[in-house]
């Protein structure tokens, strides 16, 4: 009947009570203190082994994306309640659950690109099925969600790179023509063909993944990272130069230096146009001289 | 009498035929599968009756249920749920202030079958002692996962926790959460006598604080015919509950209060004396109640 004996503690070093005279309240109060010091210590160590997995489990690895409309991950992991909603309403069953051995929060959905990616359904039953605010409920356009980022990340090994019409990442992607752009340069090798190279605009590609799955080549030369892997960002305090003048209706720091171009008798040379043929006229017309209204914007008067 | 623990509750068998000294085990392993097979059926066959798992689920597209531990933990890790989890919880609370908090722990939980299981082969194998935490531990446990998700901000307890990790791998793919499940299984069978749902388990902890106010208890209407035989004992999985109910400690009525009891119902089955019923009982009442005269 070991089980139901009520339970002796181990020896418990109790220098007041050697001489056995009951002191009941003392002792309780010193058991409890005892008790309570050795639940806080025990609890407390196995809690400090939860917390660093679980801080170490929050980062995503790369090749894993969320559902759309998923929260930015150090909270996702907080408001996802891993009752895998998301997964049982995907028509195309491309989300999985964590599993325990996967380097990210246990039980969380996810999707491997590659292997499946979003389909960009557009009612988006996933985010519906979200019982929690771990998919954002305001997102009911398809295409504002940002599951990741493509980026051709090899352009050694990208078709079109090598000078071939692939052009299938940008064939099969749903925001056609937007999120992949196709931007002709020359090809250098051959002198005289074009060079057709996918371009990826973040402000309307999805991370759904499509042209990562699509890409024929043995190992994907366009991938979907997580947003932060994928996007950069300037420093707050740049400017673009460009932007800054046409907002401001002109040139803020000097006019444009109006430019001289060395070219053969006859012919003259326009930026964007190239040579071509000068009217006699105009031959002879030297560059007009500055006037003081032309003078920098920054050195008119005494404001910059 | 001496406690027969490798065959409790022959004197019932006897008493009452093998089939009713076994009708609460049978209907709590009834409902136990069941609620399994509930949730099975949708992936196994496509029938959907019930989506989701033990954390948060949407029956036939009308009934949401969330586990308020875990809806306790995202409130804790700083982020709120949307409207069907909070009713969903709400609704899961007021079923357990009902039938008995730790009803989760004996009736739906599918961890239990695997302590129940460990503790039928401990039982078999004559294996005794091991290590000793105070069943108070789980209280402990619960509030260090309440802390763990406050300060990490996440819900970390959903890492390693073997409740819904066994359920959702029936669900979605068990993955190597065998390994845990297993651990379990073995500190039930070799470390400690039920050792995971008893002493440690902070979801247990969570249904039984709820079951301080839950009207389900187990009543003992004939607490005087007890013949000490110690079955109820031997079946037990929180044997420190009946004691004060049965032998009416300090004048306790004669209603299991702990809220650590799992309504398991056991106690019935095996009892040849029939001192056990299942009885509501409004807290505080019951609990003020006058003294039964010895």
């Amino acid at each position: 009947m070991r089980e139901t004996r009520p339970r002796q503690d181990a020896p418990v070093f109790r220098p007041h009570n050697m001489d056995n005279t009951a002191q009941p309240r003392g002792s309780a109060r010193r058991q409890f203190f005892a008790d309570a010091a050795r639940m806080t210590c025990g609890v407390g160590l196995l809690g400090l082994g939860v917390g660093l997995y679980a801080r170490n489990a929050t980062a995503l690895p790369p090749a894993a994306l969320r559902p759309p409309g998923a929260l930015p991950e150090p909270e996702f992991s907080a408001a996802c309640i891993r009752c895998g909603m998301c997964v049982r309403d995907c028509p195309y069953h491309m989300l999985y659950l964590a599993r325990p051995e996967d380097p990210m929060p246990t039980g969380t959905p996810y999707f491997v690109a590659r292997q499946a990616p979003c389909e960009m359904c557009e009612h988006i039953p996933c985010v519906k099925a979200c019982p929690t605010t771990a998919l954002d409920h305001a997102l009911t356009d398809i295409t504002q969600a940002r599951m990741g980022l493509a980026v051709l990340v090899d352009q050694e090994t990208c078709l079109n790179f090598l000078g071939l019409r692939c052009d299938i990442c940008y064939r099969v992607c749903p925001v056609l023509d937007k999120a992949i752009t196709l931007q002709q340069q020359s090809n250098v090798r051959t002198g005289f063909h074009t060079l057709f190279i996918p371009v990826v605009h973040s402000d309307h590609c999805t991370g759904c993944g499509l042209c990562e799955k699509a890409c024929p080549t043995e190992i994907a030369a366009i991938k979907v990272f997580p947003l932060y892997m994928a996007k950069g960002q300037l420093s707050a305090h740049y400017r673009l130069g460009w932007v800054e003048k046409e907002k401001a209706g002109g040139s803020l720091v000097a006019p444009d230096i109006e430019r001289h171009y060395h070219t053969p008798e006859g012919l003259k040379y326009e930026y964007g146009k190239g040579l071509s043929a000068v009217p006699p006229a105009q031959e002879a017309v030297p560059p007009a001289p500055t006037s003081p209204s032309g003078a920098p914007k920054a050195l008119q008067g005494d404001r910059l | 009498m001496s406690p027969n623990f490798l065959h409790p509750g022959a004197d019932a068998i006897a008493a009452n035929g093998w089939l009713a000294a076994h009708r609460w085990l049978i209907l709590r392993r009834a409902s136990q599968l069941g609620i399994l097979l509930l949730f099975m059926v949708g992936p196994w066959f496509g029938v959907w009756i019930v989506k989701g798992n033990l954390n948060y689920s949407y029956t036939l597209g009308v009934l949401p249920l969330t586990d308020p531990y875990l809806l306790a933990q995202m409130l804790v890790a700083g982020q709120s749920p949307a409207d069907l989890a909070w009713i969903g919880a709400a609704i899961v609370v007021v079923f357990y202030l009902l039938v008995g908090g730790r009803g989760y722990c004996a009736w739906a939980c599918p961890v239990n079958l695997l302590t129940d299981a460990a503790h039928w082969l401990r039982t078999r194998l004559g294996i005794k002692g091991g290590a000793h935490i105070s069943r108070t531990a789980r209280y402990w446990m619960l509030a260090m996962t309440l802390v763990v998700a406050a300060v990490t901000g996440t819900i970390a307890w959903e890492m390693v926790n073997p409740v819904s990790m066994f359920h959702r791998g029936l669900m979605f793919g068990m993955g190597l959460a065998w390994t845990v499940l297993l651990a379990v299984f073995l500190f039930d069978l070799f470390v400690m006598r039920r050792g995971w749902c008893g002493h440690l388990c902070p979801v247990g902890a969570f249904y039984g604080l709820i079951g301080r106010l839950s009207l389900l208890r187990m009543m003992l209407p004939r607490r005087e015919a007890c013949n000490d035989c110690m079955d109820c004992y031997a079946v037990c999985p929180e044997q420190q509950v009946i004691r004060p109910a049965l032998k009416a400690i300090d004048g306790a009525p004669p209603v299991i209060l702990d809220s650590a009891c799992t309504n398991c119902g056991r106690c019935i089955d095996v009892c040849s004396k029939e001192v056990f019923r299942f009885g509501v009982a409004v807290p505080g009442v019951i609990g003020a109640a006058a003294p039964q005269p010895k």
